[in-house]
């Protein structure tokens, strides 16, 4: 088998030159994806081996993008459409609310939606308004569509072959903090999809469970390592991966046999998915908990301005905090 | 009904100062030579600014930006026309207005650093904070025009955006509603002929975009988006029907970006050094000087002067900047303006987050000396945004 060591953006235009080859289907579009390769050049060269019909630079126009991506999938094409940044998506979110997630439903079948709405999400990188929110839970809150977040460029590639793949509409949100600061092996040779709707354990323990994904993941993991190393800590951490459909199975599993459990996440503290995972543990593994849940959140405010944003994006003394509050009870 | 043909409102075009700094007498709008040096101090003002602060933004010291650098006759023209009780409602590339309607040096960085503190001093100055979501905004200049018709004020309201913009919805909504409602509007796009990579033509296969306004029943106007007397006059004629009652009108000042989208872009992927050459014999500023030497208005002495000076201040506005940026302003003030009140959970939040910033300097890009000791990352160390 052999490997290459690519960060999240080399993993994701890599996984979109196999689809394209695939499924002659298979199209880009968006704004600036073509001759541009994307403002973070996730589309780069696809217009070289594809043409200009299947990397596609539209007018400056996000409900026709999605939209007009709606059509081309009721009509049988798998569109990939690319949305800049997550924090334009609102100017065609009416599609996404109206059309996308309920064309199954309210044809019975007759017409899916097998399309895949992609964007950079999240904050840390010193951006300009409106290029930092984690907003992933208004779209958990639309059943009908698929919400997917990797944390890492090997599941990035998987995920994103299996949501070209879906016939489900699938928004995948993509971390831009994390887009080049991590480097993983791929196994190029390998036709790798990771399943939809399926959390992964990025690390098996019995002491505590941690449940986060995307950029959370890497700050998560790096403020358990001293301790792991050092205190013999034994945490489960879980990476949801897919936050809509969310996998109960993986989590009550964990809760049950930890008993203790923090939600990180960076998305605004009301109504993030920790509340989600909170009120299903309650369901279905309440008797199970030995101390509270905490959760480490975005607070309930707009993002601020990138000068004071470390204050806003959960961080290791943060997390730390949480976990030994939940240890200590 | 028998075959015939609806004929359509003509668009105007105007254009009175050349490349050359010669100039259209008949059309040359009546100004002093104050009035004159005050508008080019203003346009190399802000090339100068940005231009500083490109170097900044290269060294680490301030966020991504978007530099209007050859744009400067479309928006100090315009600016020139505007007066205090009208309404400007950006987008985010006028810098030149910005600073025409008094935004100091000192803001501008403090905006670049990445500080809402920046915008704390706009009300009651008729300039609504820029407007990120392309287009978002003129849908606002519907309203503030609304409002000024109600209350039967001589005032207007004046929307900028891009080329790019006028393919969103919001552009179209809003000037229809300004044609159906007869409002006091002024759209004012600087089509600089590119939105990031996608260029006009792929952005419209209209022969302009100023004859957009036609379909709205609201006048359409193309100037010259790089001679400051064509704009000034275009934006002053549009200004008095508005402020009459006439409605709205939609100028296109023809312009260029001379320089990259942000920081964070480079348009040699996508555009050819003969475009950029071919727009730098156009460029405003030079023009526009030319004319002001063949006046005996400015000499070659005069200039230095003026940039000495302009340097000067462009200097101080930044030290003032870095100053706040290492006065350890708070790090959570940001909470103390989502709502009039603050919720009792949101005090939680906020009282939990102090206690986890707590001797830690959680100020982005504030100095080694006030970074001292804390885990935070300095401007410059962290991975830029692409756009
Ligand atoms: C709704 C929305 N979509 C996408 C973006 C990302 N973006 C920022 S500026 C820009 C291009 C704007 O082009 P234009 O309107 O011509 O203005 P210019 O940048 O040339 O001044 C894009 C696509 C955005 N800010 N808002
Ligand atoms: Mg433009």
């Amino acid at each position: 088998m052999s490997t290459k060591r690519l960060t999240m953006v080399e993993s994701l235009n890599l996984a979109l030159f196999e689809e394209m080859r695939r499924d002659p289907n298979v199209l880009v579009l968006g704004e600036d994806v073509g001759v541009n390769g994307g403002v973070f050049r996730v589309t780069k060269d696809l217009i070289k081996e594809f043409g200009a019909d299947r990397s596609v630079d539209t007018p400056l126009a996000e409900e026709a993008i999605i939209g007009a991506s709606f059509g081309l999938a009721v009509y049988g094409k798998r569109p990939v459409c690319e949305i800049q940044f997550d924090g334009f998506i609102f100017e065609g979110f009416d599609q996404i609310e109206s059309h996308m997630r309920r064309i199954r439903m309210r044809s019975r079948g007759s017409f899916t939606c097998p399309m895949v709405l992609r964007a950079p999400c999240g904050g840390g990188i010193r951006a300009l308004e409106h290029h930092n929110e984690s907003a992933e839970m208004l779209y958990c809150h639309i059943p009908g569509v698929v919400v997917v977040m990797p944390s890492g460029p090997r599941n990035a590639r998987a995920l994103l072959k299996a949501s070209i793949r879906s016939n489900d509409p699938v928004i995948f949100f993509e971390p831009k903090a994390i887009y080049r600061s991590i480097r993983e092996d791929i196994p190029v040779d390998h036709d790798e999809v990771a399943p939809l709707g399926k959390a992964h354990i990025a690390r098996p323990g019995s002491q505590f469970t941690v449940i986060t994904y995307g950029p959370m993941l890497k700050v998560t993991m790096d403020a358990l390592k001293k301790r792991i190393e050092e205190k013999n800590w034994d945490p489960e951490v879980i990476d949801l991966l897919t936050l809509s459909p969310l996998d109960n199975e993986t989590i009550l599993e964990s809760v049950k046999k930890t008993g203790r459990v923090v939600i990180v996440h960076e998305a605004p503290r009301t109504g993030g998915i920790a509340a989600e995972i909170i009120a299903r543990i309650n369901e279905f593994a309440f008797f199970n908990l030995q101390a509270p849940i905490e959760r480490v959140t975005g607070w309930d405010t707009p993002y601020p301005f990138f000068a004071r944003e470390l204050t806003y994006i959960p961080d290791a003394p943060r997390i730390m905090n949480a976990i030994e509050n939940v240890l200590k009870y | 009904m028998p075959k015939g043909t609806i004929t359509l409102e003509s668009i105007e075009t105007l254009s009175i100062l050349d490349e050359h700094g010669h100039v259209d007498e008949k059309l040359l709008p009546k100004l002093t030579p104050e009035e004159l040096l005050k508008a080019y101090r203003f346009m190399l003002f802000g090339r100068r600014l940005d231009e500083q602060a490109m170097r900044y933004q290269r060294q680490g010291r301030i966020g991504t930006f978007g530099p209007n650098i050859g744009q400067e006759a479309a928006q100090v023209g315009s600016a020139m026309a505007l007066a205090d009780q009208d309404w400007f409602i950006p987008s985010f590339r006028e810098l030149g207005v910005w600073l025409w309607r008094g935004l100091s040096t000192q803001a501008y960085f403090m905006g670049h650093m990445g500080f809402e503190d920046a915008s704390t001093n706009l009300k009651g100055a008729g300039n609504l904070p820029m407007a990120v979501p392309v287009a978002t905004q003129c849908c606002h200049a519907a309203g503030i025009a609304w409002g000024i018709k109600i209350d039967k004020k001589k005032a207007a309201a004046v929307v900028y955006f891009g080329d790019g913009a006028t393919s969103e919805g919001s552009f179209h909504e809003a000037l229809n509603f300004c044609g159906t409602m007869h409002l006091p509007a002024v759209f004012f796009c600087q089509n600089n002929q590119w939105a990031i990579s996608t260029p006009l033509k792929k952005q419209t296969a209209s022969g302009s975009l100023a004859q957009k306004a036609v379909a709205y029943g609201v006048k359409g106007v193309q100037v010259d988006g790089n001679d400051v007397f064509a704009v000034y006059v275009a934006a002053q004629e549009a200004l008095e029907r508005a402020r009459n009652g006439k409605g709205a009108t939609l100028i296109e000042a023809l312009t260029f970006r001379k320089s990259v989208h942000t920081t964070a872009d480079d348009p040699t992927v996508y555009r050819t050094i003969e475009e950029e050459r071919l727009w730098e014999s156009k460029d405003p500023l030079s023009r526009f000087k030319k004319y002001l030497e063949s006046k005996n208005f400015l000499n070659e002495k005069k200039n230095h002067e003026l940039e000495e000076k302009i340097a000067q201040e462009i200097k101080q506005g930044y030290e003032k900047a870095e100053e706040f940026r290492n006065s350890n302003p708070d790090p959570l003030s940001y909470f103390d303006y989502v709502y009039e009140r603050m919720p009792a959970y949101l005090q939680w939040q906020k009282e939990t987050a102090q206690s986890q910033c707590m001797g830690r300097n959680m100020i982005k890009g504030a100095t080694e000396a006030a970074v001292a000791g804390s885990g935070a990352a300095a401007v410059g160390q962290l991975e830029e945004a692409a756009d």
